[in-house]
């Protein structure tokens, strides 16, 4: 550093030092002089670390720091490099970078720009590749069930894999033995920079296709590349590619490296093939074998029809034999007929000798009217006979039982019945009678009572108590004191009788003193009319007319009622 | 397998199935038919199914011809075929 001091290109100091001979230095022109120096210094350097605070900015620029036990270097990789590294850093990995180192004038720092960027040694491959698996299972990309069948016999297979080389040979060989196919080629790197991202890349390409568009979807993948070390199959154990194999929708056979080979992509991956050999035989079926196989089938198809109907025909014929000769059975009926034609003559003549013999017979069985006429008589009087003696007994029967019937009579029984009869009558009559009684004695009680009730509601029984009916010649009721007429002749009824009275003042007039004391007379069985009464009083003695008159129709009961 | 030329359309049920499809129903029926579980009508009828099976598996196992094209992006960044040749 001291001597980069006294470079010739340094900048050299302005103003003479004011301690010793020192140069002075603006901190911008050293920290400029320091920049050139590093840069030049340090303009490619390998440097081994592990990954700390990794970082990935949107500007797509990768911030990092690498360190080891004791120092820290801050590292910094663009974005066209970041593309291009071959593996996605992750902090803890062990890495080799190379790169150039740089200074940061402004913040006094230093940093490693980096080109490249590898696993450092196999140990740290085989740790982070475990890791991933561990990553990868936890989040079920494994699983059994996730795995797709492979088609038997696919129209389209798609190949991710290098286009020069033995590994597409290989492929193209095997498809070729077994059964010719279109196939579609994606060329990738498979290993180095970018070799990850291409075969990610080509995976979702085919599943973009449609599956009968302008190029044909594949039915099946293949994802292949030949053998190599562990870092030259390194692409294959990248996440990018699990995770674009696993969310493949066409199924997919992975075939990298060998046998003992094992990559990431082999556990997400459908089928794992041993080799790229392996993966064309798992493809498709050997077409030779299927071609035998159908015409096989096609065979015993044929065979089996036929068979089956000579089985048939076999069959129909064992039956139809049991059904017999049609000509013969029509013989044999013929035969028949012509036996019975021939016998029916014969039968015909029997019958009727047959008949004639019966009519002998059964006319030699009929008897003559005469005959039967006496026996008839005979069987009549035979009747006659019988039935006289019939009558008889008969008689005589009936006799026995009335003489039976009357000897049963008695006269004693019957008197017996006739009292008991008479007295049963005599008995009702009384109690009828008695009965007639009671009810009469009841009405009349019933009637006597309102009888009383009637009376008690008559007019004659207020005249009693000291009122007057006031009647004019003619015999009409008075009923207004504005009526009476002086001088006029008036018939007064009252309790006792019906008196002539002259109507007139009350002071000349002493015919009404005869009145006065009939009503005070009366007056001391009045209780409930006081009013009536009261009112009658003073009238009869202040008037000048002499007569009061009180009840004015006395044959109308309901207006006696109302007044009471 | 020229014999396909003269024969009848392959019914339509049966144009959709896949070769492994058709393959194992046309084993199953040459089984019920030697078995003899099929009756004679039945029979013609199976018969004639089988044969149209048998057709489609020929028929599938008959295009069996190699092409071996490359995928390239186009400036677009979309896919294009080109046949190419391995070996």
């Amino acid at each position: 550093m001291t001597q980069d001091l006294f470079d010739p290109f340094a900048p050299v100091p302005e103003t003479p030092a004011k301690s010793g001979n020192t140069p002075e230095f603006s901190v911008s022109d050293l920290s400029n002089a320091l920049k050139n120096t590093v840069e030049d210094a340090f303009s490619f350097v390998r440097v081994r670390g592990e990954i700390s605070g990794f970082k990935r900015a949107s500007s797509g620029h990768m911030y990092l720091a690498l360190k080891d036990d004791k120092a820290v270097l801050d590292g910094v990789c663009w974005r066209g490099q970041a593309g291009k590294l071959g593996l996605v850093p992750e902090d803890g990995m062990e890495v080799i970078v190379t790169g150039r180192l740089t200074t940061f004038p402004g913040r006094s720092k230093y940093q490693i720009v980096i080109e490249t960027m590898e696993v450092a040694g196999e140990g740290a491959l085989l740790k982070l590749l475990e890791e991933r698996k561990k990553k990868l299972a936890g989040e079920g990309l494994f699983d059994a069930d996730r795995k797709k069948p492979i088609p038997f016999l696919p129209d389209v297979i798609g190949i991710v894999t290098s286009p020069t080389g033995a590994v597409i040979r290989d492929i193209m060989h095997r498809l070729r033995d077994r059964f010719p196919r279109r196939v579609l080629l994606w060329p990738v790197l498979v290993q180095g920079n970018g070799a990850a991202e291409q075969v990610a890349e080509a995976v979702r390409g085919f599943n973009d296709l449609l599956p009968y568009g302008h190029i044909p979807r594949p039915d099946v993948l293949i994802v292949a590349r030949g053998g190599g070390s562990l870092e030259d199959l390194w692409a294959f154990n990248e996440e990018v590619v699990a995770r674009a194999v696993a969310e493949s929708d066409i199924p997919v056979i992975s075939a990298v490296g060998h046998e003992t080979d094992t990559t990431l992509i082999d556990f997400v991956s459908d089928l794992r093939a041993p080799t790229p050999t392996g993966a064309a035989e798992k493809a498709v079926p050997v077409r030779g074998d299927l071609i035998g196989q159908i015409e096989e089938n096609g065979l015993r198809l044929s065979q089996a029809v036929r068979r089956l109907g000579v089985e048939k025909k076999t069959a129909l014929e064992s039956l139809a034999r049991g059904l017999g000769d049609p000509k013969r059975m029509l013989e044999e009926r013929n035969q028949m007929l012509d036996n019975w034609a021939d016998r029916l003559p014969r039968s015909a003549v029997n019958v009727v000798s047959q008949a004639r013999a019966r009519l002998n017979e059964t006319s030699a069985r009929l008897v003559s009217p005469r005959e039967q006429l006496s026996e008839k008589r005979g069987r009549l009087e035979n009747a006659a006979v019988r039935l006289d003696g019939a009558m008889k007994s008969a008689l005589q029967m009936q006799q026995a039982r009335l003489d039976r019937a009357s000897a049963g009579l008695r006269p004693s029984d019957a008197k017996r019945d006739v009292d008991r009869a008479g007295k049963q009558i005599m008995d009702l009559g009384a109690r009828m009678g008695a009965a007639v009684k009671n009810t009469l004695t009841r009405e009349a009680e019933g009637l006597a009572r309102y009888d009383r009730l009637l009376e008690s509601y008559s007019y004659r029984n207020v005249l009693k108590r000291g009122f007057a009916v006031v009647r004019d010649g003619a015999g009409n009721l008075v009923e207004k004191s504005a009526d009476i007429v002086t001088g006029q002749g008036y018939d007064l009824e009252m309790g006792d009788g019906v008196t002539r009275v002259t109507a007139g003042d009350a002071t000349t007039e002493p015919a009404s003193t005869p009145t006065a004391p009939t009503s005070g007379g009366a007056r001391d069985g009045d209780d409930m009319p006081v009013d009536a009464v009261a009112s009658s009083k003073p009238e009869t003695v202040s008037k000048p007319k002499a007569v009061k008159k009180k009840d004015p129709q006395p044959k109308d009961d309901d207006r006696q009622g109302s007044l009471l | 397998m020229s014999e396909a030329t003269a024969s009848p359309a392959i019914p339509e049920d049966i144009a959709k199935l896949s070769f492994e499809e058709a393959l194992g129903q046309l084993e199953t029926l040459v089984r019920q038919l030697e078995q003899g579980q099929v009756g004679l009508d039945d029979a013609i009828a199976s018969y004639e199914r089988g044969a149209a099976l048998k057709r489609h598996c020929a028929d599938k196992l008959r295009t069996a011809e190699e092409r071996i094209e490359k995928i390239t992006l186009n400036a677009d960044g979309r896919p294009a075929a080109t046949p190419t040749e391995i070996e």
